[in-house]
């Protein structure tokens, strides 16, 4: 007779690798000052393009600033600007996904005219042009890439939304005459909390992505600083001499997208299980 | 428990010689060979045991109703049956014999090549069984050609089943995709599908849900006819009696992964032995017989949870006849007549079926008018959902709405509490104007209509505990009560007041839906099929609930289904919508029992058991086409019925909109057929004693 | 369908004018004075005052964007501040090299990531599937320029395999070409092909457990025909939606690649001019980039919904 499938055991050393990761990441960003062995941003001529020995692990690069001092610097940056805008872009779009699908009429049919328009947006080409115009800085990031976020939170938000609405409990609550106020904070909110808490976790990964992606293009943190996604745009020049310079960061930036995506991978399962 | 051999072992009290399993056949005679055989099959999966000691048997060409409510391992067995294990099942002992095979002991890859061209198994829900990416025709031949018949014979045979099932137009249809048919048509495409091997055996998990009342009528009979003239082996799983009293040749009672009772489906049905059996026939409601002549019981407690072991009858804990030795030792399945009766019980017999000791009192004068819906006209679109509807309830009083699915029973119900869109005509509640809109009505006005919905899984919050329900309930309703007191009405125990909806039952979870719409003392009550989604033992517990409410507090109901039994046994009048538009309503006996519309005597004749006849033949099922909502006469003037009635008159039927004709005590019927001439069901006796219509 | 059609076409004018406000926006409003850059900070008072006036920079707002629109419409699109070329030129070449790019990692993407997606699907739980499910996870969360750098040094700095930079010369056979585009048109493969997989596998999972492929079954269809009638199509459906939303991402990647690899498409064009704040160029880059983007989207939303006949013949969509 048919077989029962096999249990499902993927190796948790997978998951405790990335939260390892991460978490090191963290405490990089929360206390470089402490840990780094150089000045990240001492330059030193005379000590340009050594390759990684023991006096500096990871070498040095074209100005002689010690690229291990430089990595470990540079998590904070991403650290901080992605959850920021991860948060900003799901607080914003799940009240706004709530409140459209909860009301319906004019005011729903406005903001899915705006999102039909808006997510086939070219997004990229408005980062260019917004971040070219207001110039390069954490706060400017945070806002783009919250923004580009926002639609889609908000079409993920009003489409759960949709679905709880017509359910008999919610037709029973505005049978009794319960406010929209208390339709979307009682009934709603509680019921498409499954569907936010994805949204938060997709959107965090995607938010260090863009934010890399953005600091590589040069639209990112301030020039000089010792983001990751700079830093290898800063370096890609002198590639076929100093590959370290560049490699080091961009490894950096794979191991944190990595160990986030497989953790928040691991989290939207056990959301999905429940 | 190991798999008892062919001859069984006398000391035991197994079967007796020469007969394979008890319940199977007439004393003596050679041993089944042909058909399907069950014996002792027992399986279990990880969470506990799921099916004891299975044995039963049908012939080729016999139809074999297997009945049971949730969890009691039906529909493991069906799909075992089927050819199918669930994921985590492990058979533990016993055969499954299909014309001598025996369907456990092949291998994978026999079992496979075997099962598809002897068994055939229909899925519950027909749609899904359909790749909707491909055409319903290719689907068919499909089928053929894995069997391996060359590619221009299957799709000729292909089309031949098409017509053999009755399908209108073979050739258009087979070019279709399966979105583009009806329920019942791609109903009969599946059933197509499982035919084309002509299979030994064919099992089919609840085939005819979803669809309406009179298609799953037409598909059971076709189902039936055909198994027969391919003298193929049925099985049909059903949680519904009535529908396999039907339907099938013979029947048996599952119960906690237990055959309880076995036998030919009329003498089950007359004289049921086990009593589960009994109770489960009492807590169904009897086409004609309302709840003054006999009230419905509930089953107390609960079936054991699939994985529960215990000691004893697994039915003695909820059972009035059960004795200390139910409780030691479980009975074995015994045959009581030479009819291949057989019955799991020590007293079979002890208990009885309800006596209706009452007559029916005289009609009570209704009271006052309390809801007035005139003209009401509702559009979705194009479609025309309700036209011009005319209905009246009045204080105290249940009016049952019925209709098939499109009828516009739900819109109207909407319409009453204020949901879904606006449109014309007027509703009045005592004398004043209801608004169309919800959100428009005052709180007082809020508070006096409310509503009970379908499904009870999505009714309630399911982040609320039922407390906090209620609360709120009583809160914004500006009830009286408090939580306790609410709750004790619906006979909801207090220690569920703190569970979320996820920890409780269906039944009781419309108890609490029951309970929050009775928060502010509601002068009326729309029920939107209350009881549909739910166990038939346990639609008797909510539907009593629902009287006794009515009972103490005098509240109206709208209470709409499409099962008519329901329906009768708790309404003081009913209307009947057809297409949106209301062709009869009145006294509950005087419209179920006729003179009435053409359509509800097709209505009541598919809700009929196998014996009954109506005063004029129906013609042969025919599948007409279902008239355009939009315009169904053709030129939106005549009878909206008219495509599908056997007794139009050409020429003003089709023409001309039937007036309302009184048939007195406020029986309206809109026909044009002369009174006289209307249909019966004469053999809906409107008191039922206990042989009931089921009586042959 | 066509309700669909319609209501989609409508919506493209919309979206496009939405795009060149925001253009002529942030180009328009772009801090620092246009002639006074180009002309170099000893210039004097008047002939600021006179090129911007050649250039129309004293006109209002409005009428500037009209007159703007219009050019861009007719298609005078200006001369280039920096390189002195007309830009027309520039950007159809640019947007030419960009196309023959993104079309191989097309090419190459659609085949890889639906066979891996449906043969990770069909092996649900085993071993096939997690390694191409571990892998397209981590593939589909890692920038293209982090795989670009690995494969930059690996294939190019340490192996010498292929050339660093895609930029080819005219004269060079297909061969040649090929292998200038391979390392970029690679990183974007790579970085769709998780995210599609995934999506495809997942889909792929469904179909599988579906009752209508369970019946098919159950009724004798096995193995490579049953994939191939009834898993297939409907698993690749879905998956069609799931490309689409690879646009955004294409889109990005490829300006990333371009930089990376110093491919001459007009995604590097785009930055270059931001960045020397050329604005005719900037203007033009992000226009024809922001049409052509459109216009891709539309064809892939119709695409999809020709697929599922469900769609097709009920209309709405």
């Amino acid at each position: 007779m048919a077989v029962a499938t096999r249990v499902s055991r993927r190796p948790s050393p997978v998951l405790a690798g990335s939260a390892a990761v991460v978490a090191a990441w963290v405490v990089c960003a929360a206390f470089w000052p402490d840990l780094v062995p150089y000045d990240p941003d001492l330059q030193a001529p005379a000590d340009r393009f050594l390759p990684p020995g023991t006096d500096h692990w990871l070498g040095t690069d074209h100005y002689g600033r010690d690229v291990l001092s430089r990595l470990v610097a540079g998590a904070r940056p991403v650290l901080v600007v992605a959850p920021l805008a991860a948060l900003l872009s799901v607080a914003a779009g799940t009240a706004l996904g709530l409140l459209a699908g909860a009301v319906r009429g004019w005011f729903d049919g406005l903001v899915m005219r705006l999102l039909d328009a808006v997510v086939v947006f070219p997004v990229i080409i408005a980062a260019v042009l917004f971040i070219a115009l207001l110039g390069r800085s954490a706060p400017v990031l945070v806002l783009v890439i919250a923004a580009a976020f926002v639609p889609l939170v908000t079409r993920s938000v009003r489409a759960a939304t949709l679905v709880e609405r017509e359910k008999p409990y919610v037709e029973a609550a505005r049978l009794r005459g319960e406010p929209l106020w208390s339709l979307v904070a009682r009934e709603l909110l509680p019921n498409v909390r499954g569907t936010v808490l994805v949204e938060a976790t997709t959107r965090l990964g995607d938010a260090v992505f863009a934010a890399a992606t953005l600091s590589f293009l040069g639209l990112g943190q301030p020039p000089g600083s010792p983001d990751w996604g700079s830093s290898v745009a800063d370096n890609r020049l002198w590639v076929q001499l100093a590959p370290w310079t560049v490699l080091a960061p961009a490894l950096a930036i794979g191991s944190l997208v990595v160990a986030v995506a497989l953790l928040t991978d691991r989290l939207r399962r056990r959301l999905d299980r429940s | 428990m190991t798999a008892s051999p062919v001859k069984g072992n006398p000391a035991a009290g197994g079967p007796r010689p020469g007969r394979l399993v008890a319940g199977s056949q007439p004393t003596g005679g050679p041993a089944l060979t042909a058909g399907l055989v069950v014996d002792g099959l027992s399986v279990a999966y990880p969470a506990g045991p799921v099916l004891h000691d299975i044995r039963l048997a049908v012939r080729p060409g016999e139809t074999f109703g297997l009945v049971g409510e949730s969890g009691c391992g039906k529909t493991t067995l069906g799909y075992l049956l089927g050819g199918h294990l669930e994921a985590g099942g492990r058979v533990l002992g016993g055969r499954i014999l299909v014309d001598g095979v025996d369907v456990l002991s092949l291998r994978p890859a026999a079992l496979r090549r075997w099962r598809a061209s002897h068994i055939a198994f229909v899925h519950q829900e027909a749609a899904g069984s359909l790749d909707p990416t491909m055409r319903v025709g290719r689907q068919v031949a499909d089928v053929l050609r894995a069997q391996g018949l060359p590619r221009r014979a299957a799709v000729a045979r292909a089309r031949e089943l098409l017509s053999r099932v009755r399908l209108p137009d073979v050739d258009a249809l087979a070019r279709r995709y399966p979105h583009q048919l009806s329920g019942g048509q791609q109903q009969r495409v599946v059933i197509a599908c499982a035919l084309a091997t002509r299979p030994r055996l064919l099992v089919l998990d609840e085939p005819t849900t979803g669809l309406d009342a009179s298609v799953q009528h037409e598909v059971l009979g076709l189902l039936t006819g055909l198994a027969a003239e391919l003298a193929t082996a049925v099985v049909l799983v059903s949680h519904d009696l009535p529908l396999v009293g039907q339907a099938c040749d013979r029947v048996g009672v599952l119960y906690a992964g237990r055959l309880v009772e076995v036998g030919p489906v009329g003498e089950v049905l007359a004289a049921p032995a086990h009593p589960y059996t009994v109770a489960l026939l009492d807590s169904a409601p009897t086409l004609g017989v309302p709840r003054a002549v006999r009230p419905l019981a509930a089953i107390p407690g609960r079936p054991p949870r699939p994985g529960e072991t215990g000691y004893g009858c697994r039915f003695a804990p909820r059972c009035p006849a059960a004795v200390d030795t139910c409780r030691s030792a479980e009975p074995a399945l015994e045959d009581l007549a030479a009819t291949g009766h057989a019955v799991r019980c020590l007293r079979p017999g002890a208990v009885g079926r309800a006596v209706p000791d009452a007559l029916p009192a005289a009609a009570e004068r209704p009271g006052p008018v309390l809801l007035q819906v005139r003209g009401l006209t509702r559009r979705y679109g194009h479609t025309l959902a309700l036209d011009n509807v005319d209905l009246t309830i009045h204080r105290g009083e249940v009016v049952g709405l019925v209709g098939e699915s499109g009828s516009g029973k739900t819109t109207l119900a909407r319409a009453v509490v204020g949901l879904g869109p606006p449109g014309g005509g007027s509703i009045s509640l005592d004398g004043q104007e209801l608004p169309a809109r919800v959100t428009q009505r005052s709180p007082q006005l809020r508070r006096r209509v409310q509503m009970v919905f379908q499904n009870p899984d999505t009714t309630l919050n399911p982040e609320h505990r039922v407390r906090r329900i209620l609360r709120r309930a009583i809160h914004t309703l500006r009830g009286h009560d408090d939580v306790p007191a609410l709750a004790r009405r619906a006979q909801l125990d207090d220690d569920l007041l703190d569970c979320l909806p996820a920890r409780l039952s269906g039944g009781q979870k419309q108890r609490v839906a029951i309970a929050r719409s009775f928060a502010g003392s509601p002068a009326l009550v729309v029920c939107d099929e209350p009881v549909s989604a739910l166990d038939v033992s346990v639609q008797a517990g909510v539907l009593e609930v629902l009287a006794q409410q009515r009972d103490h507090t005098g509240t109206s109901y709208l209470f709409i289904s499409h099962d008519l039994a329901v329906v009768g046994y708790l309404a003081d009048r009913i209307a009947v919508l057809y297409h949106g538009v209301l062709v009869e309503q009145g006294p509950t006996q005087q419209v179920l029992a006729g003179p009435h519309h053409p359509y509800t005597a097709r209505l009541v004749a598919a809700s009929a058991p196998a014996a009954a006849e109506s005063t004029v033949a129906e013609p042969a099922a025919v599948v007409a086409p279902e008239p355009s909502p939009v315009d169904p006469a053709g030129n939106g003037h005549g009878c909206r019925y008219v495509s599908r009635c056997p007794y139009r008159i050409a020429g003003r039927c089709d023409r001309v909109a039937p007036p309302a004709v009184a048939l007195g005590d406020g029986h309206l019927v809109r026909c044009h057929l002369d009174p006289a001439s209307l249909p019966s069901a004469t053999w809906l006796a409107p008191w039922v004693l206990v042989q009931g219509p089921d009586n042959q | 369908m066509r309700r669909f059609l319609l209501r989609r076409v409508a919506a493209v004018p919309a979206t496009l004018l939405g795009v060149s406000l925001m253009v002529f926006l942030a180009t328009d409003v772009l801090p620092g004075d246009v002639a006074r850059t180009v002309l170099g900070r000893e210039a004097s008072a008047e002939s600021v005052a006179a090129l911007r006036h050649e250039l129309g920079l004293d006109q209002p707002v409005y009428l500037r964007y009209l007159h703007w629109l219009a050019d861009f419409g007719t298609g005078s699109w200006g001369t280039s501040y920096t390189l002195h070329v007309p830009v027309r030129d520039l950007v159809l070449d640019r947007l030419g090299q960009s196309l023959m790019l993104a079309s191989l990692a097309f090419a190459l993407l659609v085949p890889v990531a639906l066979t891996l997606g449906v043969l990770a699907g069909l092996g649900e739980d085993t071993p096939v599937d997690w390694v191409i499910s571990g892998v397209s996870l981590a593939l589909g969360a890692t920038p293209e320029f982090v795989t670009g750098v690995v494969l930059l040094v690996a294939f190019s700095v340490e192996l010498g395999w292929l050339p660093a930079s895609a930029q080819t010369s005219p004269g060079d056979g297909p061969l040649v070409v090929l292998a200038h585009l391979a390392l970029p048109a690679t990183c974007l493969v790579l970085l769709c092909t998780g995210y599609v997989a995934r999506h495809v596998r997942a889909s792929t999972v469904l179909v599988v457990a579906s009752p209508y492929v369970r019946a098919a079954r159950l009724r004798g269809v096995r193995g490579a025909r049953l994939v191939r009638r009834h898993v297939l199509r409907n698993a690749t459906v879905p998956a069609a939606s799931a490309l689409g939303v690879q646009l955004q991402f294409l889109l990005g990647g490829l300006l990333v690649v371009e930089l990376l690899f110093n491919y001459p498409g007009i995604g590097a064009l785009l930055l270059a001019s931001a960045t020397a704040k050329d604005l005719p160029t900037l203007q033009a880059t992000a226009m024809v980039l922001g049409v052509a983007y459109l216009a891709v989207v539309l064809l892939a939303d119709i695409a999809y919904r020709l697929l599922d006949p469900r769609v097709r013949l009920d209309g709405e969509g």
